[in-house]
């Protein structure tokens, strides 16, 4: 008994000392609660499908942020590694009858193998040319799927594909947990020294060259990594959807994605979580009035963009907190003193 | 035949497009996917003056090349200056600029498929292939107005003006040349340029407002393959790609499905060999 009460203290404590005392890391916190409340309150189908189809891009939009955000590898075709994962799940599971437990892992390993295969050539680019040269890659691929109806369904594309699970709260939780937890791994690993070295390719490739670090080995584990959750990105909607289909492809996901990021913020992790969890369900919302859609969208995008070029996230975080000077800890933007070294804040 | 045709045609309109795009990129390092929307809203200006509202045709193009031109301009005061320093908001607050063209224009004219009728009607058969008189003038157009940019570039002080801030901004705007102003400039001659595009290419085309995409992806693989900044190699580079999808149509049975992904690939292979492109400078490594 006394060593439950010890870890439910120290729990708390933790909650108290390291969480409430940031308001970003309590709207964090709130945040994750409320998700997983979210059934509790409401079990219309049509929120839950919102919420599930908005974990999924979440997913997206992070692992854009984790190889364009981080090593500056600018990628406008993020829709090969999503489209890539969609599909291989998808054939997997139609042709050679995987479980989704089985397709979805698959495809992402397909996934990081595209990533392979068009970041060991693209790594000689650099800038705008990577930008424009990925831009290419998921159309090619989206002509080899017109051109082999039989095997990817030409424009219909693959449907049929088994769902994950059948109720409406267990697909709910899967999916938000798993957003959750893959979202929290990416994060831990910018947070590592290998996200050390991922800014440090963005802000000066050459110096980190000259510190003696294969700078080409970390920008492809940038590419294999973003892929891989991209990928597994892409199986979920597939078996969400229960198709794959060359909407998985377009031009238009891929700047889905990078709207999304740079909304939010780049190099952040959540700041792309963030932003698709308002920009998904406020083009839902404003389907009220369906002919105004992607127009209210743009807006809300340009408008936003010229007051906070930085991203909102970045932007309401700046706002809310300040660095210390001496500790580089930071601190609510009220205090006049740093939480922890005590030095004065300007 | 047909495919020279085709490719002539193709080429031409992806060389006008690209040579503003890659001006814009070279001078102020704006990356414009809104470039085939100005395109577009040209197109469609030329609908509305000369159909909806029965203005004569020539003055119709003159007032929309004038009317994009405009609009570029007043968009990049007001949306792109703004957030010039941050590379990623320039990038898609231009998206999000080509999806509101797009939307505006679903709204105004609906998704239907909307035509212009041809300058000159008629046709002339050579080689047992239909060559339309539109085709001909559209190609000479082009002719003409690249013409008239590369004496701009190469002959006057503006022109030396612009090249010399593509090549290195900083050192141009030390030497007295008001970057922001040149800036502004080159931008209304890139939006000029796509807008007379849309001009003499619009009545060879279906008009509708998902038109902006697939030349921009094949823009940008054209800039691409030809060098950044680099005129000629837009130039060259257009018609590379113009008769590659031309030739890919007619000889691939699947050939319409394809002819991106082989364009798209034939610029991926001579990146490989040459990261620059074509006739593109290796740029140094900014720090």
């Amino acid at each position: 008994m006394g060593l439950i009460g010890y870890y439910i203290r120290k729990f708390f404590k933790l909650i108290r000392g390291e969480v409430l005392v940031l308001p970003s890391r309590t709207i964090v916190g709130l945040f994750i609660l409320l998700l997983l409340v979210l059934p509790l309150i409401t079990k219309d189908p049509y929120i839950i499908r919102i919420v599930i189809l908005t974990s999924i891009f979440a997913i997206l939009a992070a692992s854009w942020d984790l190889l364009s955000g981080f090593t500056g590898q600018m990628n406008f075709g993020h829709a090969l590694f999503f489209g890539v994962g969609a599909y291989s799940a998808a054939i997997l599971n139609i042709k050679a009858q995987i479980p989704p437990w089985g397709s979805i892992p698959l495809g992402a390993i397909v996934a990081v193998l595209a990533g392979l295969i068009i970041g060991i050539p693209c790594l000689r680019l650099k800038h705008t040319y990577l930008a424009l040269t990925t831009l290419a890659f998921p159309i090619i691929l989206l002509g080899i799927v017109f051109a082999l109806p039989e095997f990817t369904g030409g424009e219909l594309g693959i449907s049929g594909v088994q769902k994950i699970t059948n109720s409406l709260v267990g697909g709910y939780y899967f999916h938000v947990i798993l957003m959750l937890v893959l979202c929290f791994i990416m994060w831990k690993i910018t947070d590592s020294n290998t996200g050390i070295i991922f800014h440090a390719i963005r802000e000066d490739e050459l110096a980190v060259k000259a510190a003696g670090i294969n700078t080409t080995r970390y920008k492809l584990l940038a590419f294999s990594l973003s892929g891989f959750f991209a990928g597994i990105a892409g199986g979920l909607y597939a078996h969400y959807m229960r198709i794959a289909g060359p909407s998985t492809l377009e031009v238009s996901m891929s700047f889905n994605v990078v709207i999304w990021a740079i909304f939010g913020g780049v190099a952040t992790i959540y700041g792309p979580i963030a932003a698709v969890f308002i920009l998904f369900p406020l083009l839902e919302f404003v389907r009220l009035w369906p002919e105004y859609r992607v127009l209210i969208f743009a807006f809300v995008v340009m408008l936003i963009l010229l007051y906070m070029p930085e991203g909102l996230i970045t932007w309401v975080r700046d706002k809310m907190e300040k660095e210390c000077p001496r500790c580089k800890i930071r601190n609510v933007a009220t205090r006049k003193t740093c939480r922890v070294c005590t030095a004065q804040l300007d | 035949m047909n495919i020279l045709i085709t490719g002539l045609i193709l080429g031409s309109m992806l060389a006008l497009l690209a040579i503003g795009f890659s001006l814009i990129f070279g001078v102020a390092r704006i990356v414009n996917i809104a470039h085939t929307a100005f395109y577009m809203t040209a197109a469609y200006c030329i609908y509305y003056l000369s159909i909806r509202l029965g203005m004569n045709q020539v003055l119709a193009m003159f007032i929309a090349v004038v009317f994009v031109t405009l609009l570029g301009l007043v968009a990049y005061k007001f949306l792109i200056e703004p957030i010039r320093e941050h590379e990623g908001a320039v990038l898609i607050g231009t998206i999000a600029l080509a999806m509101i063209f797009q939307e505006v224009i679903f709204l105004i004219f609906t998704g239907d498929n909307l035509s212009i009728p041809a300058l000159l009607d008629g046709f002339f058969v050579l080689g047992g292939v239909k060559i339309l008189y539109q085709q001909l003038l559209a190609f000479g157009v082009v002719l003409v107005i690249l013409a008239i940019v590369w004496g701009l570039l190469l002959k006057t002080r503006l022109g030396l003006a612009i090249r010399s801030t593509a090549e290195d901004r900083e050192v141009a705007n030390l030497m007295g040349m008001n970057e922001s102003r040149l800036a502004m400039i080159t931008l209304g001659i890139s939006v000029a340029l796509a807008g007379v595009t849309g001009a003499v290419i619009g009545p060879l085309y279906v008009l509708h407002p998902h038109m902006w995409m697939e030349p921009l992806i094949l823009m940008m693989a054209v800039v691409v393959l030809g060098g950044l900044g680099s005129i000629k190699g837009s130039f060259i580079g257009a018609y590379i790609l113009g008769f590659t999808e031309a030739i890919v149509i007619f000889l691939l049975p699947t050939g319409g499905f394809l002819k991106g992904s082989i364009a798209l690939s034939i610029m991926i292979v001579v990146l490989l060999i040459r990261p620059e492109g074509l006739f593109g400078i290796a740029f140094e490594e900014e720090r």
